[in-house]
């Protein structure tokens, strides 16, 4: 019998072609074939009326196909952009249309569309447009949007688009009669996604067929599929995405569609021309989404252990100029912040308000950092306050093993009850204590204070719910070769689906892992599916291709059954061949069994004859029996009642230069519970991801916009992402799995875990650094950068190093 | 991210090379394309005509010469970063040079950059200027009216401006070589490994004679003379001649603290090394 693979830190099946430089990304599409390439007018201003566009110069341009303007659209297409998630407290929902109609709301928006015959004359002709603008204040940040003394939109009072409050008990009374109250005031930064490959789009309109095909470079191809469909007016039938490699998506990619993911196919069927949009590096940073921006208030009241009776929460969310992907980035803040804690009472209220700014939807994490931030902040000021350990005071409020499952009262992302299945935080606490040496490190911090270095340590931890709904499909198909396709309907970028999803094929089916190939993405193989984001699609397609294996195999089983005049409970599959259980002589390969499923009236070859009329079936039933169909197929969905609760701990210890402020990381350490593995070098993976891009929130990443609405960082020279050199040589990883009993597999997520508590911990490491040498140093607007940390410790005044 | 449409020529002659930008008052010389390349791309430059110098045979050659009287290294307009930074000659005649190329962009910005075109493109945050200016090197130029040479005090105009005029090409740098008993140390600290410094110091100290270029605080690269300077006073005395900038990356003070960092550290790694 072949051994489990499940568990197993099998090689990525995708690195041999990724590293071989054959990957196929949108940009690789089509590219031999006679494309037409797209470029895009964008706003170069924050707040203005479009009172005239005037593209008279762009028509005599050799090589112009095609220039629109929101006058050439029409029907659907000229109405704004869907809401993709609506939501009753999200009273002022606006999004933009495809091209500005009368306005524009941020650096970035789009206001014409070209199409020529290459990149560079479509550029060429939209530095033709002339447009006339009558400039109207920005709005820029949280403090002008509250200030409200100039409106993004002129109909919605106050810059606020929603506002949402949950409450748990009574905090505010719980707190007045707290005997320790404490208040903090915290920011928290924009960053972003940046993906490696920005946005892109192909599409080619076949006149043959009547139908459109479309390359796009997104998180759901469903979800693009129904829209094009929608302000196209095609039924969805007609519209084919496939979304091949994408390199890299992190969130961004899940908002849809895009201006250019509608009038790309508009220009393709219009001209009966493939059309090709590929976005630059300039374009990513003003024209596609933002996150993280945001303003806390909290009030925390206490006993003498620390332990919470009541926790305040405020914030003011900054979602940018519209609202597309509505409110799930402040719901996620609002309700993960508690991660592993029981605060008895609590009240959390936000506004999400409008800027000038580019628009917010979910980048990893998605509100879980800021939330972390506010909470693991507040840990830290109790323990402080009270002159404790700051893991004691975590520990003295976690939920117990035995609580689980543990409902937090508060009604989450998915519209579901936030209510935790199952994890151990006292056990991950003691893993994270021993792996980043945390008894020990008063010693070590002495030891290098002695030599004039300051050192510091931060812990910080969360609880993430994932694999959220509502469902997830698979097509399991075994060929009559024996090999095993199988298609789920998300899309992959980068995480190593195929590798997985065959790990879990081969275990079920009990198949070579060589032989299952998957495909993601593709509606033609599989139509119905959601997307991946918040960390959903272990949970979900994995679960759905776990079961849509089961129902192949049992259908094996039973032709093989036939076959092989066995009882199908006496039969197994090992490597691909059916055989009854202690007698290996009587068996049969899966391909064969493919063969019998399928009963045939023509031959075409050898394999091919055993399914013909006159070799096969018993002549007095139907070839294909009732209820049965033909071919080898399973096929099974997978809809949870509720998100999954993964969970973690990272803790960092940091250097800080007493001279220039540098912040050096000495070690990083992560204990994760993600359920069950599947495979551990991936998960990994994904650990040492997240945190790269946690250290480079924390650190390195900020959106520079002026008072005009200027992103004035908009490159990788300026926009520091941080290099492979400004990571930790090693991060420390140790595994907890605690199973989830929500899923046949006991699977949580783990995509998004490694960026949640970057800013916290780092916030609190560097202040513990500082705190023998700058008494009053408190961290409270994330990220930081060296010259910043210079400036905390002037303006307390008190340095005394 | 296209570049505008351009001409494009490809002497094989710096007479051709010369006579191409004459009249042309919108050509750009094209040599490892590094920084000109991003700006077209950006379209923040957008030349009516590149003359790409690369297929000038010769330009690139790295000599120990004298010239002027003194001795010293020049580095040929084609002359890679990469290049001048392997070269045992150079790093023997003026360690300097190596010093602060190791701290110029990538590897492989390096494998296509010329020193030359760094010296032309007059970036105050780029390392090799200062490097020109504090050892007192120049840049042979050749024009329509022939040659000339623009010594590093007068080569620095203001940001990304130099005094080479827009017909010239600058055919070579020359580096003095380090005087016997004479000491050079290079020191800078970057947001990120490789990028354009925060701050940079290089430090030329020759018997009494104690000098400190800085490059990413002014315009232009700066040069000060701190001889007879305590060491306890240097970082102090070197404000005095300077006005740090800030920018999205880091402020005014933060900027005068890491100059007081870096010229006493820069200082010292050249007494140590003595
Ligand atoms: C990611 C990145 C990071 C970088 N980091 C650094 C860094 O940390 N420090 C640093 O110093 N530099 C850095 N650079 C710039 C790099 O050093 C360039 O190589 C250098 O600035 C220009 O050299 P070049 O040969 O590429 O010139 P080009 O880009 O070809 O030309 C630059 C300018 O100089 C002119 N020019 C070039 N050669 C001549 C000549 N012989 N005669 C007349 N005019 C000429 C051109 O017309 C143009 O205006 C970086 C570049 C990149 C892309």
């Amino acid at each position: 019998m072949t051994s489990k693979l499940m568990g197993q830190g099998v090689q990525r099946v995708e690195d041999q072609r990724f590293l071989r430089g054959q990957g196929r990304y949108v940009d690789d599409v089509a590219v031999e074939q006679d494309v037409l390439h797209a470029a895009v007018l964008r706003s170069p201003h924050a707040h203005a009326r479009v009172l005239d566009i005037d593209v008279s110069d762009v028509l005599d341009v050799e090589g112009v196909h095609l220039v629109y303007t929101y006058e050439d659209l029409t029907g659907p297409m000229a109405e704004p952009l869907p809401l993709l998630i609506p939501h009753p407290a999200l009273t002022e929902g606006r999004t933009q249309y495809a091209l500005a109609k009368d306005e524009v709301n941020y650096v970035g928006e789009a206001i014409a569309f070209v199409v020529a015959e290459d990149r560079y004359i479509a550029e060429d002709a939209v530095s033709k447009i002339r447009v006339q603008y009558e400039f109207l204040p920005a709005v820029v940040g949280v403090d002008a949007a509250r200030a409200a003394t100039d409106l993004v939109h002129a109909d919605v009072p106050g810059n606020i688009a929603a506002k949402l409050e949950q409450n748990v008990g009574d905090a505010v009374a719980a707190i007045a009669a707290a005997p320790h109250k404490l208040e903090l005031e915290l920011t928290i930064e924009r960053s972003a996604c940046t993906p490696m490959e920005g946005r892109g789009t192909v599409a080619r309109w076949d006149r043959d067929l009547n139908r459109l095909q479309l390359w796009t470079s997104t998180q759901s191809s469903t979800g693009v599929r129904a829209a094009v469909a929608v302000k196209m007016g095609l039924d969805l039938g007609q519209v084919d995405v496939i979304t091949p490699d994408v390199g890299g998506g992190f969130g961004v990619k899940i908002n849809h569609p895009w201006p250019e993911e509608l009038l790309v196919p508009l220009a393709a069927r219009v001209l009966g021309r493939t059309v090709k949009f590929t976005e630059d590096r300039r374009e990513h940073f003003i024209s596609s989404a933002h996150e993280r921006g945001q303003v806390q208030h909290i009030e925390v009241g206490f006993d003498d252990d620390g332990r919470l009776l009541g926790l305040n929460v405020e914030f003011w969310h900054d979602h940018g100029a519209y609202i597309p992907y509505g409110l799930i980035v402040p719901i996620i803040t609002s309700t993960q912040l508690l991660g592993p804690y029981k605060p008895q009472n609590y009240r959390v209220y936000f506004e999400s308000l409008y800027t000038n700014t580019v628009m917010v939807t979910p980048y990893r994490g998605a509100g879980r950092p800021q939330g972390c931030y506010a909470m693991e902040r507040t840990m830290d000021a109790i323990a402080k306050y009270l002159g404790k350990d700051r893991a004691e005071v975590r520990a003295v409020n976690f939920i117990q093993p035995d609580e689980f499952p543990f409902d937090q009262g508060l009604i989450f992302q998915d519209g579901r009850e936030l209510e935790y299945d199952s994890g151990d935080y006292p056990a991950s606490l003691e893993k994270i204590k021993a792996l980043v040496g945390w008894d020990e490190f008063p010693a070590f911090k002495a030891e290098m204070a002695a030599e004039g270095r300051r050192v510091g340590i931060g812990l910080a931890c969360y609880v993430e719910g994932t694999g959220v709904g509502p469902y997830e499909g698979a097509h399991v198909h075994i060929e009559t070769t024996g090999k095993v396709k199988v298609a789920t309907g998300l899309t992959t970028q980068g995480q190593g689906h195929a590798t997985v999803f065959a790990q879990l094929v081969a275990d079920e089916l009990g198949v070579k892992f060589e032989d299952v190939e998957v495909v993601t993405g593709d509606t033609r193989r599989m139509p119905y599916a959601v997307g991946t984001f918040a960390s959903r699609a272990a949970v979900m397609s994995g679960s759905a291709i776990h079961l849509a294996a089961k129902r192949a195999k049992e259908k094996a089983l039973k032709i093989a059954g036939e076959a092989l005049e066995a009882d199908p409970a006496d039969l197994e599959i090992v490597d691909g061949v059916v055989s009854v259980k202690g007698s290996p002589g009587s068996s049969i390969d899966l391909g064969t069994v493919s063969v019998l499923s399928n009963p045939l009236r023509y031959a075409f070859d050898e394999a091919s004859k055993a399914a013909t009329q006159f070799s096969v079936g018993d002549p007095g039933k139907p070839p294909v029996p009732e209820d049965e169909e033909p071919g080898l197929e399973g096929r099974d969905f997978y809809s949870p009642e509720r998100a999954t609760f993964a969970s973690g701990m990272h803790a960092v210890i940091v250097e800080t230069d007493p001279d220039t402020a540098e912040i050096t990381i000495l070690k990083y350490a992560v204990v994760h519970d993600c359920g069950n593995l599947i495979n551990p070098m991936i998960v990994e993976g994904q650990i040492h991801g997240g945190v790269a891009q946690g250290i480079g929130g924390a650190l390195y990443e900020r959106m520079a916009y002026d008072e005009s609405g200027q992103l004035l960082n908009a490159s990788f020279m300026d926009f520091l992402m941080p290099y492979v050199t400004e990571v930790p040589d090693g991060i420390d990883i140790d595994h907890l799995e605690t199973p989830s009993p929500l899923n046949p597999l006991g699977i949580k997520g783990a995509g998004e875990a490694g960026v949640i508590p970057s800013a916290a911990v780092f916030a609190a490491a560097i202040e513990d650094a500082e705190a023998p040498y700058v008494p009053g140093l408190v961290i409270t607007a994330m990220p930081i950068s060296p010259s910043e940390l210079y400036a905390l410790r002037h303006s307390q005044g008190l340095e005394n190093s | 991210m296209k570049p505008a449409p351009f001409d494009y020529r490809r002497p094989g002659t710096l007479a051709e090379a010369v006579a191409s930008l004459a009249g042309e008052p919108n050509a750009k010389v094209l040599a490892g394309g590094q920084s000109l390349v991003p700006l077209l791309s950006m379209r923040l430059a957008a030349p009516s005509l590149l003359v790409d110098i690369n297929g000038i045979s010769g330009l690139d050659r790295i000599e120990v010469c004298e010239q002027q009287g003194v001795d010293g290294v020049r580095v040929g307009a084609l002359a890679r970063h990469a290049a001048v930074l392997a070269s045992p000659d150079v790093r023997r005649v003026q360690p300097l040079v190596p010093m602060a190329l190791a701290h110029v962009a990538h590897a492989t910005i390096r494998n296509r950059g010329t020193t030359v075109g760094s010296l032309v493109h007059a970036d105050a945050a780029a390392e090799m200027p200062v490097v020109l200016t504090l050892l007192g090197g120049h840049l042979e130029v050749e024009g329509p009216a022939g040659r000339r040479t623009i010594h590093a005090d007068d080569l620095y105009i203001g940001p990304l401006e130099s005094a080479l005029s827009h017909d010239e090409i600058a055919v070579a740098a020359f580096f003095p070589a380090l005087a016997p008993g004479a000491g050079v140390g290079f020191e800078e600290i970057a947001r990120r490994h490789g990028d354009y410094a925060l701050v940079g110091a290089a430090a030329l100290v020759d018997g009494d004679s104690v000098k400190v270029g800085y490059l990413s605080v002014s315009d232009v690269p700066t040069v000060v003379d701190l001889s007879g300077v305590a060491d306890a006073d240097l970082g102090e005395a070197a404000l005095e001649k300077l006005e740090p900038m800030s920018d999205i990356h880091a402020t005014a003070a933060y900027r005068s603290q890491l100059v007081r960092v870096l010229t006493e550290r820069v200082v010292r790694s050249v007494r140590k090394a003595a």
